[in-house]
């Protein structure tokens, strides 16, 4: 949601509570606002009990976007890999931009931090990872579209993901039993040993929650800074604001692409590093 | 006495991000002082020290904004 919709609000912003029209613009809701006039209701699902939770699956703003992310970033690589079967070696054009990254991804973060062999296994992970999440950030900048990103719900999915990876293949390396002892560093003394055992597991379970939260917060302090600038323009109630708002959101804008694309790289870099860390622990 | 609640939530939520936000940036400018005296005293590191410096840059502003994520429940709530 940028600019061209929130102009429009400005009508029916009734009472000055700009915190509202803020939190109102930033969250997720069940209507898609496609243009200042059109917006597509979308379908509810009922919620229903499964475990004693409420499971709410009906279709809201945030899940179409997803969608739209995972379509883009399917398309793009379909696109770059036409470019491969026609050049036959050497792509040019678009495909050799993806394959600047995927190296990048490649060489940089997969075989630094896993090693050799463990990096080219879990390369795809990885650049699933970094190009989903660059595309989900970045979409919140496109007039139509809204940042999946800023749900904490999605980012705490691709944090499970990081996590349930992690205990995954660290216990097909070194068994049920050994990978939990490897989590406690050598050459500690046997009556320490619980306590370092039980601040391990915490410390594996706040990282992986540092991850979720790092990349949902960055998301969405951008949104509201940006929205914060525009609602300037209605709390003093004359026009005269509005270069230096439109100003500082110009500025604003261009940060939050640099901050889209650090936070999918950050985002990549770690999950490579638990990975690694859990495969061969270097205590 | 039914606002002094509310009245006290806004001024913690103020305050707080206020804090976080000294936080942040005297941790921030300490890395950044860091990697330019590194980068000054051997040049060809550069590119390395830039990359250590983004990741602890963005490690820093996570918490600073989980900070503001907790300010800004406050003051909506």
């Amino acid at each position: 949601m940028t600019t061209m919709s929130s102009v429009d609000t400005l009508s029916h912003a009734a009472d000055e509570n700009v915190g509202a029209w803020i939190q109102h613009h930033v969250q997720n809701s069940h209507v898609w606002h496609v243009f200042p006039g059109v917006e597509i209701e979308l379908p509810h699902i009922h919620s229903f009990r499964f475990l004693g939770m409420d499971i709410n699956l009906s279709i809201t703003n945030h899940v179409v976007m997803l969608w739209i992310a995972g379509i883009i970033v399917f398309f793009m690589f379909v696109f770059a890999l036409k470019s491969y079967k026609k050049y036959k070696m050497v792509p040019r054009g678009f495909a050799a931009f993806i394959e600047i990254l995927v190296l990048f991804v490649r060489d940089e973060i997969a075989i630094a931090n896993m090693g050799e062999e463990n990096g080219k296994k879990f390369t795809p992970l990885l650049i699933t990872f970094f190009f989903f999440i660059l595309i989900s950030n970045l979409m919140g900048l496109v007039p139509m579209f809204s940042t999946p990103t800023g749900n904490v719900n999605v980012t705490a999915g691709l944090a499970l993901i990081t996590f349930f990876s992690t205990q995954y293949f660290g216990i097909k390396e070194h068994g049920l039993l050994g990978y939990y002892k490897s989590l406690v560093p050598p050459g500690v003394p046997l009556l320490l040993t619980p306590l370092m055992f039980i601040v391990e597991v915490m410390g594996l379970i706040a990282k992986h929650f540092a991850l979720t939260i790092r990349l949902f917060a960055n998301m969405i302090a951008g949104h509201i800074v940006l929205f914060a600038f525009l609602g300037l323009i209605i709390m003093f109630k004359s026009f005269l604001v509005s270069p230096i708002s439109v100003g500082f959101g110009v500025f604003d804008y261009f940060l939050e692409m640099l901050v889209a694309s650090i936070q999918a790289y950050i985002f990549t870099i770690l999950s490579a590093l638990f990975i690694g860390m859990s495969l061969n622990p270097e205590h | 006495m039914a606002n002094w609640a509310t009245a006290l939530a806004y001024l913690a939520a103020g305050l707080g991000a206020g804090l976080v936000s000294i936080g942040a940036g005297y941790g921030i400018g300490k890395i950044a002082a860091a990697a330019s005296e590194g980068t000054a005293r051997q040049p060809e590191a550069g590119n390395a020290i830039r990359t250590t410096m983004i990741i602890a840059a963005a490690m820093i502003e996570g918490i600073a904004l989980f900070g503001v994520v907790v300010c800004f429940l406050l003051a909506v709530k």
